[in-house]
């Protein structure tokens, strides 16, 4: 179980970027964090990851503290962040230092296989396209079979059907060992794909403003009743997040508020 | 009709391999065609007695000069004692330079404490130490590798040191996702980051040493390319002296390429233009 106890960052100049926080994911959920820009997604994920540390509050897996990058955590950044220098195959290899050789291989081999890249393990990320450089850091974070896997907008940059093939091959990999993930997106549509729960954040301070339980069957459809029901909800709280406080809630959401 | 589409995909890369004028690496002998033109141009002007030739040699001439010391084994001592400076001074000045760049670049009090006073040494000409060094170390080799090592030493510093402080955050970073102890950090991601940087800077350091090598030999040698310039102009000799420049320029870009070949294998992975280099 992943806790976070109300969790708050204020960065040096003064700014709060997050504002009690408070979570709990059980082992093998699904979270999707969503919400527009500047409400401290990406910064909740790196404190969770141990890049950086918390101003207030406390972040447990399984009961112990996490204040540095913790061998149960793995994350997938918004870019591939691949090691130019490595193969495709090292890359994946990279958090594998401390295994033996035989198994390292295997681990790899198999979770190339399981992204479909199992062709191109010997080539240089350089020769990969940017879709297929992600799936490249997703097997790398995969491999070294965290608890906890953070997904940071990993999609973002990719187009529509790319990012379909993507959420296949994440889930794929995630049927095998079931670890929690936290899924960080403003895509509502990708929330609605993989998620257990979508957390609906709000900016300024970024704090939690509402959950939304998204009990689908897998394999999902887009277009299905359920899907598109629950997107219309996220989207509805999603509107809400993003008006001013204090200003009621009126029957017509504003144009201008679907910006995301 | 099957053989037909197969013959079709292996034709090209045949065709490429015949055509003239081009090299192993796909470059063109194009650059060729202006100094030949020139070197002929001005052979056949002497030949023709429209020009007198003295203090501009033809070709011919240097040619025949350069034959000559290289017959006589001349040649091969000058370059001999020059290539040894330059590769004592290129590799104490590489060495330090590699070391006090790794060190200001990872460290910032050394940064702090080192870098201005070597910033401010750099501004000094490096001919300025000349009349020191000869001093301290006397006038045979001792000053002169010196006075090589110093100019090889600045751009290999600022070299190594600009790229540790460029490594990317973001890759600094997938390292402190896995755990990755400082010494392992420094030898998984920076010491591959930096490595293209460092490449190019030993390249620099490289050609700074041959302008130094030569400057330390004009001003007292008793043997090496540079004498042979000197001994040239004192003895009204141009001839000499162009056969001199041109074992130099060969000379430089024989180890330029040296340099290159064992140090390339480090950075195919770049996704640049290294043909271009």
């Amino acid at each position: 179980m992943l806790i976070l106890d109300r969790l708050s960052k204020t960065y040096a100049d003064g700014t709060r970027a997050l504002a009690d926080i408070a979570l709990e994911v059980r082992a093998g959920e699904i979270v999707a964090l969503i919400g527009g820009s500047g409400c401290g997604k990406t910064t909740l994920l790196r404190l969770i990851a141990g890049l950086d540390r918390a101003s207030e509050g406390r972040i447990s897996l399984d009961g112990e503290s996490i204040t540095a990058p913790h061998p149960g955590v793995g994350i997938v950044f918004q870019e591939p962040r691949l090691l130019p220098w490595l193969s495709v195959a090292d890359n994946v290899a990279f958090g594998l230092a401390d295994l033996p050789r035989a198994e390292r291989r295997a681990r790899v081999a198999h979770a190339l296989e399981r992204v479909g890249l199992a062709e191109h393990a010997g080539r240089w990320p350089r020769d990969l396209s940017g879709g297929q450089q992600q799936r490249v850091a997703i097997a790398r974070a995969f491999v070294a079979a965290p608890k906890v896997l953070l997904l940071d907008e990993p999609f973002s940059a990719l187009d529509a059907l790319t990012r379909a093939g993507l959420h296949r091959h994440l889930l794929s990999l995630w049927e095998e060992s079931r670890p929690t993930v936290l899924l960080v997106t403003h895509d509502v549509a990708e929330a609605v794909a993989l998620a257990d729960r979508a957390v609906v954040l709000r900016p300024k301070p970024g704090r939690i403003d509402d959950t939304i339980p998204l009990p689908l069957s897998r394999p999902r459809q887009p277009s299905s009743p359920g899907s598109e029901a629950a997107a219309r909800t996220i989207l509805a709280s999603l509107d809400r997040s993003l008006r001013p406080e204090g200003e009621a809630d009126r029957a017509k959401p504003d144009a201008s508020a679907l910006w995301w | 009709m099957e053989a037909a589409p197969l013959t079709l995909a292996a034709a090209p890369p045949a065709r490429a391999a015949r055509r003239p004028w081009r090299l192993p690496g796909g470059r063109t002998l194009t650059g060729l065609v202006l100094p030949l033109a020139l070197a002929l141009g001005w052979e056949a002007m002497v030949r023709a007695g429209l020009a007198q030739g003295r203090l501009v040699p033809p070709p011919s001439r240097v040619l025949a000069t350069l034959w000559g010391l290289a017959a006589s084994g001349e040649l091969w001592t000058h370059v001999l004692a020059s290539l040894t400076r330059v590769a004592a001074g290129f590799g104490f000045g590489a060495l330090a330079g590699i070391l006090v760049g790794a060190l200001t670049g990872t460290l910032p009090l050394a940064r702090r404490l080192v870098d201005p006073s070597l910033q401010a040494l750099r501004a000094i000409p490096s001919i300025a130490w000349v009349p020191l060094f000869i001093l301290w170390f006397g006038i045979f080799e001792a000053s002169k590798i010196t006075l090589i090592a110093v100019g090889v030493f600045f751009p290999v510093y600022l070299g190594v040191a600009g790229a540790i402080a460029g490594v990317d955050r973001k890759l600094v970073e997938v390292g402190r996702v896995f755990r990755l102890s400082r010494l392992e950090l420094a030898r998984r991601i920076l010491l591959p980051a930096v490595l293209p940087a460092t490449l190019v800077a030993l390249r620099t350091g490289l050609g700074l040493g041959f302008m130094f090598v030569a400057a330390a030999e004009l001003l007292g040698a008793s043997e090496g390319l540079g004498y042979l310039l000197l001994d040239g102009q004192q003895l009204g000799k141009p001839d000499q002296i162009v056969a001199a420049i041109l074992a130099f320029a060969a000379l430089g870009k024989l180890c330029d390429a040296v340099l290159v070949g064992l140090t390339q294998p480090l950075a195919r992975w770049q996704d640049t233009a290294r043909d271009t280099l």
